[in-house]
């Protein structure tokens, strides 16, 4: 029954009232680990307590007959950077691939179990819900630069278009917005009618990221996006990435434990389709409480 | 000491004969396509001239043309295009990226696989009986046209295939990502991507279709036509216009009037035979070097 | 459409020109989803198409050569050794065609798979990057000249040339139709045997070459054997496209039915007695007529068992690595 009144919310214009007050409908079945005091002070203005965007819910996920995922239970937060971390195999990208739905694109494969989205609390991976327009909620960004090969404007309007603006100024404005948001605008601003293939690695990133971020996501779904950049490009997408949790709630996968440890807020290791540990990412990189958690952030296996 | 020398020595020897061997054989078999050319140039070229190309044929060979066999190739060319192109291409995308793994789509694949290599005259007998007899079409410009359209379409759907497999994964799944349907993603991402791909598998196609003869002899296309298919405007003003009459036209094409020549004595009409093949190959070659051309853009624009 | 306030999107602005909200989701229209389901059945009819093309093949093949057969009995049509279908007193045995094809294709086969793996082995293994970047495509010009031009080519060139050298050569012979068939099939020879050669791993030359193998040995003793089911399967196809070759045959090689597998002899193929039967004006319906498709159920027999046969030997090159 839940599920059949969270198909219509989420096709419908969420003309909500602000989150306040908002609690999840079902109880998680993880008890969330508080953010320490450091990282509180950098929560968005006004937004003391953080809220969660999204729970995973004892998800399981098959290709064919072989399980990826088995129950894992997860909560995000709002306006957080939530790391996921594990071995390669481990399930992390498959896990952020349930968010948007994009294993439907693929024959023989299938959900079990929930992804709450809030503040709707509208199940994600259900039948119901018609990945077209969850996919116009929650944008990605890809592990290799993928741009379209159209000028850089078309790029990030693509996305604008298919949710259907239509005036030109109205476009205009949208483009130039992501571009900036993206820190992308001085150095594309005169070349927007240029092909998005002749920029360089971190700059085609960063305009993937912009055409994520042009129709205004609620979650940003990141999988691995600096692993085929240099290090100052990635240190660019980095700084970018924790600017961006004030606008958006980030789900971060990467393979560089350096890297989680920098930017998030939250982490969790995976490992052999299971969730072995979540915590702040203070907690997860000095004080791990299993073993396995430890031996891997130490760079011991994986 | 001596003997691995004697060894590395015929090792190179040998390499250096058989180089040079299939140098010359690849080299003989180019030679062979040159010869070919000459060959036809010299007897064709002569004969080509502006009476050539406005006449129709004639008992006297030197007043002869291959106005009706010209004006009838591009027509024949009209209807398989406009055919075969568009099913073609839908075809070549169903099976790329809607096609479930199933009974019939494994169907569909061995089936084009197997009418690939299906000879060209098989095609004229399906046309002969099927078009021609079953529907009524006759042995009309329509009739024709489809026969070289069913005989090109395998040809277009591979092409096409090729052409969206070149396209990596990370693109679609990008357009997906922003919420685009499965057609969006073909309309808006794959096919503008893949045109030139597929233009040269169309390019190289019609170029078969143009010089095919057999299966147009099959349905029965008339050797010899003193007359062009009525245009979109005819003198009964009655009809003043009728804008696919011309379909229902006999017809003849360049090969089966080159074909026409090549069988008759007398060394007047080998001429012409010669000059309608000329015709051709520089119509055949030279749409093969866009092809040819064409691909090798692609390679050199591809950056994904 | 103008932007629809609304008092979240649930992304916190930071104010400035930024414009105003997006456009509200819509569920996706059922005219949306009826469009799409539309364009896949659409193209789906497409690809389906081509089974009818099949099914059209199959059905003209069988129903006009049954009431052949029940005229002609299977046994006559394979034994007798005459086939004079438009004589006063008709003899239907195909024999005398099957051989015309059958020599034909030898002549055609005897060209065609030397030198097709000759220049695939040469193409791949010895000529240099850019030469093969030139030679490839001029190799596939020879496939993409009309038939009818060849035809033409092997009349008017390569009888008149054999004829120097044996003069007994009458104008129209097996021999040099043959012989142009062969040099039209060479790319269909080559570049099928190349792919197979290509897919032969470098490791496996490596090998080869570290024992201190040359060239030439590493491509005949271990490329070439490697590669075997796949070149196999090019000739296969090649046999395939000589039998169903039809205007050089009907130009060059005479259109009298003649049992003999003398390629120094004039005679008439499978697909040139349909040609030439097709220029006449048979009326529908009668004898004459039907021995067209009657011939053709044979060719399409012999070409699919080609097919099926170089199908399968392709299928296990592409397995084998």
């Amino acid at each position: 029954m839940v599920n059949r009144v969270a198909t219509s919310t989420i096709l419908t214009p969420h003309r909500h009232p602000p989150h306040a007050g908002h609690t999840p409908l079902t109880t998680p079945k993880t008890t969330w680990p508080q953010p320490d005091e450091t990282r509180q002070d950098e929560a968005p203005r006004g937004a003391a307590p953080r809220r969660i965007k999204a729970e995973v819910q004892d998800l399981s996920f098959y290709y064919g007959t072989v399980g990826a995922l088995h129950g894992v239970n997860l909560s995000f937060h709002e306006h957080a950077i939530t790391a996921l971390i594990g071995p390669s195999g481990c399930g992390k990208t498959t896990l952020l691939r349930c968010f948007n739905r994009m294993h439907d694109l693929y024959p023989n494969t299938r959900y079990e179990g929930r992804i709450m989205l809030h503040p709707h609390a509208i199940n994600i991976v259900s039948r119901d819900v018609d990945p077209i327009g969850l996919r116009m909620r929650i944008s990605m960004v890809f592990q290799k630069p993928n741009p379209f090969p159209k000028s850089i404007y078309e790029n990030v309007a693509y996305g604008l278009r298919l949710r259907g603006v239509r005036s030109r100024s109205e476009m205009d404005a949208r483009v130039e917005a992501a571009l900036k948001d993206a820190a992308l605008w001085n150095e594309v601003k005169d070349r927007l009618k240029k092909p998005g293939f002749d920029l360089s690695g971190g700059q085609q990133q960063r305009l993937c990221i912009a055409r994520a971020l042009a129709i205004e996501p609620e979650v940003l779904l990141l999988d691995e996006p600096t692993s085929a950049l240099d290090p100052i490009a990635t240190a660019r997408i980095e700084e970018l990435v924790v600017e961006l949790k004030q606008r958006v709630t980030v789900i971060i996968v990467t393979h560089n434990m350096q890297q989680a440890a920098r930017i998030s807020d939250y982490t969790a290791f995976m490992y052999l389709g299971k969730l072995v540990e979540f915590g702040t990412a203070a907690d997860i990189f000095q004080n791990p409480k299993t073993k396995e958690t430890e031996d891997y952030v130490t760079g011991r296996f994986g | 000491m001596l003997a691995t020398d004697r060894i590395i020595f015929r090792t190179r020897m040998t390499d250096r004969v058989f180089s040079i061997l299939g140098g010359l054989v690849t080299l003989g078999a180019i030679l062979f396509l040159g010869v070919l050319l000459f060959d036809l140039a010299r007897d064709g070229l002569s004969r080509i001239d502006w009476q050539f190309l406005t006449s129709f044929p004639s008992r006297r060979p030197a007043q002869a043309g291959i106005l009706s066999a010209w004006v009838g190739s591009l027509l024949i060319m009209v209807v398989t295009a406009v055919t075969a192109i568009p099913l073609g291409i839908a075809a070549g995308v169903y099976l790329e990226e809607y096609a479930r793994k199933n009974w019939l789509t494994s169907i569909i694949e061995i089936n084009i696989t197997n009418l690939a290599a299906v000879p060209s005259i098989i095609f004229g007998l399906m046309a002969l009986g099927l078009f021609v007899y079953r529907f009524n079409f006759g042995q009309s410009i329509l009739a024709g046209g489809l026969t070289l359209g069913c005989l090109i379409l395998p040809i277009i759907i591979v092409a096409t295939r090729e052409a969206l497999r070149t396209i990596p994964r990370g693109m679609r799944e990008a357009a997906y990502a922003l919420g685009a349907t499965r057609w969006q993603v073909v309309r808006h991402h794959l096919l503008p991507y893949s045109m030139s791909g597929v233009a040269t598998g169309v390019i190289i196609s019609l170029s078969r279709a143009i010089g095919e003869t057999a299966p147009l002899i099959t349905i029965g296309a008339l050797t010899f036509i003193a007359f062009l298919p009525p245009g979109p405007i005819a003198t009964d003003p009655q009809f003043a216009i009728q804008p696919f009459k011309w379909v229902w036209s006999p017809f003849t094409v360049l090969p089966i009037q080159m074909f026409n020549w090549v069988s008759r004595p007398g060394e007047d009409f080998v001429q012409n035979a010669a000059g309608a093949g000329t015709v051709l190959i520089l119509l055949t070659l030279s749409m093969n070097s866009v092809a040819i051309l064409l691909r090798y853009r692609i390679r050199r624009r591809i950056k994904w | 459409m103008s932007a629809v306030p609304s008092s979240t999107t649930g992304v916190g602005h930071d104010g400035g020109n930024r414009p105003a909200a997006l456009p509200a989701l819509r569920p996706r229209s059922a005219v949306h989803r009826v469009i799409e389901w539309f364009v896949e059945a659409g193209l789906l009819a497409a690809a389906a198409f081509s089974v009818f093309i099949t099914a059209g093949i199959v059905y003209v093949l069988v129903t006009e050569s049954v009431p052949f057969f029940r005229h002609v009995s299977i046994v006559e049509f394979l034994t007798d050794r005459m086939w004079t279908p438009m004589f006063a007193e008709p003899r239907h045995g195909i024999m005398p065609l099957v051989a015309g094809t059958l020599t034909t294709t030898a002549v055609a086969l005897l060209v065609a798979m030397p030198v097709g793996t000759l220049v695939a082995i040469w193409l791949s293994e010895f000529a240099p990057a850019r030469l093969r970047e030139i030679v490839k495509p001029a190799m596939e010009l020879l496939a993409a000249v009309p038939t009818v031009i060849y035809g033409y080519f092997a009349v008017d060139f390569v009888t008149p040339l054999l004829q120097q050298a044996i003069p007994s050569l009458p104008t129209f012979n097996m021999l040099g139709p043959g012989l142009v068939m062969g040099v039209m099939i060479i790319p269909y020879v080559s570049s099928l045997s190349e792919d197979a050669i290509r897919a032969v791993p470098m490791l496996l030359r490596e090998g080869s070459y570290a024992m201190g193998a040359g060239r030439f040995t590493t491509a005949v003793r271990v490329v070439y054997p490697s590669a075997f089911s796949g070149i196999a399967a090019a000739y296969v196809l090649a046999i395939s496209r000589a039998v169903g070759e039809t205007m050089i045959v009907a130009i060059a090689a005479g259109q009298q039915p003649n049992l003999t597998f003398n390629p120094l002899d004039p005679a008439a193929t499978i697909t040139a007695f349909i040609v030439q039967v097709s220029l006449g004006d048979l009326p529908h319906g009668e004898i004459g007529y039907q021995s067209i498709f009657a011939a053709g159920v044979t060719l399409f027999v012999m070409t699919l068992g080609f097919n099926i046969i170089g199908a399968y030997l392709r299928r296990r090159y592409r397995q084998a690595y």
